[in-house]
């Protein structure tokens, strides 16, 4: 780069969005269509994740929660529409978004401690043949401590709980320093002090102005874990903040009326509501 | 066991049989310990039968045609490159189809290798070689080629540790850190298929992917991470080699199957004793 004139800025590789406002939003999904064997899992989705929300996407099983994430992330084909990450297209974007997979994903019993698992996060940063070095190691046992897995860091994966295995999941996404992170049920069976953690995290990555998208599926606690929420069955039903998007006649659209589950949260709502 | 020790000293071709395996030994621990883990055995398997076809067609060749270059082991790696490659492609593209289309290949491989060998006058002394290897009639130019290849999967192994390791771990996120899934699956059926040539010297390629795979399998029972698999199942390789060579020696045994069965009983062993060091580790 010897010869390289003085006029060229150039930014790094990864670098910051912009902030504030007119600054475009982390998420923007236009048109989405995406289809499995023909036939459509998710159709015609528009939404724009506000920055530094706490986002549910919630809906039914097969409602096409995961596969919004994974549009939203590129790593699947769109039929069509468009999804835009900071204003940019998700393979310009894709250092900022971190990922937090469903535990079912991923075979448990890989040889592989949770210290290497956490190092995956910083994978982005590192160029070809390159080995993590002392600073990506260290942000990555300081992602282990932060959520309480420190000790556990040369643990064998398949030797930790579940909760414990969806920690470890959880620090990789925070060892990418992303500005956007996507979670898919990052609370589902685990027990009582994984769920407190987790919720501290989201909590503090909300403060510290990231943006947080959760694939949810217990209705008891939108209210008091997100303050913005994304119905979804196939079509998107209704997004906005929780207060007003989170009502009972958008959660029977989405689930319909069957669901017994629902009348508890029905009953909540329509009483504090009234 | 000392009279194979006093054979040694003696007689070149078992110190070249020894040196082959334990040659083989270090790329069948690294890429045997990524096979293992990512469960791609089928695959491995499929690309070792495939070599049949390369190694019967430059017998065929190089007796009925003359052509003196074409070297079984360059049919065998031509063969299981090309098998890789196939096999490779249609594991990312056609995934609904993937088990028809490897055991296609599988079968497809073995069958122009039986036609080739059918056709090429002599004794059929050579299918057994291909099918159950023999590791004592290993030549100077096969311990060549097998020390270029085994630093070409060393190299390519370890050098690729950290993106091979998060494409077996976990594709869909390695793909959105920007690692490029495609290519890095590629190498590591690429790595395969170059040490199954490594190993059907030794074993044959019947048993070749018995060798691949089973010491791996019985090293992940005590291995917390993937390069400590790799070390401990590329001695676990190396001691089956020897041992098999040892025992085989004095009764006058096929020396592959000889190692083929020790390495299943390892890992019978392996797989009983495993949970019982994981327990202790824990506690």
């Amino acid at each position: 780069m010897a010869g390289n004139s003085g006029k060229t800025i150039r930014f790094p590789r990864e670098a910051k969005p912009e902030r504030g406002a007119g600054a475009p939003a982390p998420i923007e999904v236009a048109d989405l269509t995406v289809t499995y064997h023909r036939k459509p899992v998710l159709r015609d989705i528009n939404l724009l994740i506000k920055e530094g929300g706490l986002t549910a996407v919630i809906g039914p099983n097969g409602a096409g929660k995961s596969t919004l994430l994974k549009a939203i992330m590129g790593i699947i084909p769109l039929a069509s529409g468009e999804v835009r990450v900071f204003g940019e297209p998700i393979d310009r974007s894709r250092g900022l978004v971190g990922y937090v997979p469903q535990r079912g994903s991923v075979d448990w019993d890989f040889p592989t401690n949770a210290l290497d698992v956490v190092l995956m996060g910083r994978y982005g940063k590192l160029g070809l043949f390159q080995r993590p070095r002392a600073r990506d190691r260290e942000t990555a046992l300081a992602c282990l401590e932060k959520v309480g897995m420190a000790p556990y860091a040369g643990r064998q994966i398949s030797q930790l709980s579940g909760g414990q295995q969806q920690r470890v999941f959880l620090a990789r996404a925070l060892a990418q320093e992303a500005e956007v992170y996507l979670m898919d049920e990052p609370l589902a069976g685990v027990d009582a002090a994984t769920e407190r953690a987790v919720i501290e995290i989201l909590k503090d990555l909300q403060a510290r102005g990231k943006t947080v998208v959760c694939v949810h599926h217990d209705l008891q606690t939108v209210t008091s874990y997100f303050d913005q929420v994304v119905l979804l069955n196939l079509r998107l039903v209704a997004s906005g903040p929780t207060e007003s998007a989170f009502t009972p006649s958008n959660l029977r659209a989405t689930y319909g009326g069957g669901l017994t589950l629902l009348s508890d949260v029905l009953e909540t709502l329509e009483r504090s509501g009234s | 066991m000392i009279e194979f020790v006093e054979a040694l000293g003696e007689h070149a071709f078992l110190r070249g049989a020894l040196l082959a395996g334990l040659l083989a030994s270090v790329a069948c621990g690294v890429v045997g310990s990524y096979v293992v883990a990512r469960r791609i055995s089928y695959i491995a398997g499929g690309i070792a039968h495939c070599v049949l076809g390369g190694m019967g067609a430059a017998r065929y060749f190089s007796v009925v045609h003359g052509w003196e270059w074409a070297h079984p082991l360059y049919g065998a790696l031509a063969a299981a490159i090309l098998g890789a490659l196939v096999i490779g492609w249609v594991s990312l593209r056609l995934r609904e189809r993937e088990d028809t289309v490897i055991s296609a290949v599988w079968s497809f491989g073995m069958a122009v290798g039986v036609l080739f060998i059918w056709k090429t006058p002599g004794y059929n002394e050579d299918l057994m070689n291909y099918l159950f290897g023999n590791i004592l009639i290993i030549s100077g130019h096969d311990l060549w080629l097998l020390g270029i290849l085994d630093v070409c999967v060393l190299a390519m192994g370890v050098m690729c540790y950290r993106p091979l390791l998060a494409v077996c771990f976990d594709e869909e996120y390695a793909r959105l850190r920007g690692v490029s899934v495609e290519f890095y699956y590629l190498l590591l059926l690429l790595l395969a298929a170059v040490t199954v040539v490594v190993l059907v010297t030794v074993v044959g390629i019947i048993l070749a992917i018995a060798m691949l795979t089973l010491p791996a399998a019985a090293a992940g029972q005590f291995s917390r991470t993937l390069w400590r698999m790799m070390v401990t199942a590329t001695l676990f390789c190396a001691g089956i080699v020897a041992l098999g060579l040892a025992a085989s020696y004095g009764p006058n045994l096929p020396a592959g199957a000889t190692m083929i069965v020790l390495a299943c009983l390892l890992y019978a062993l392996a797989t009983f004793l495993g949970p019982m060091v994981r327990g202790a580790k824990k506690a």
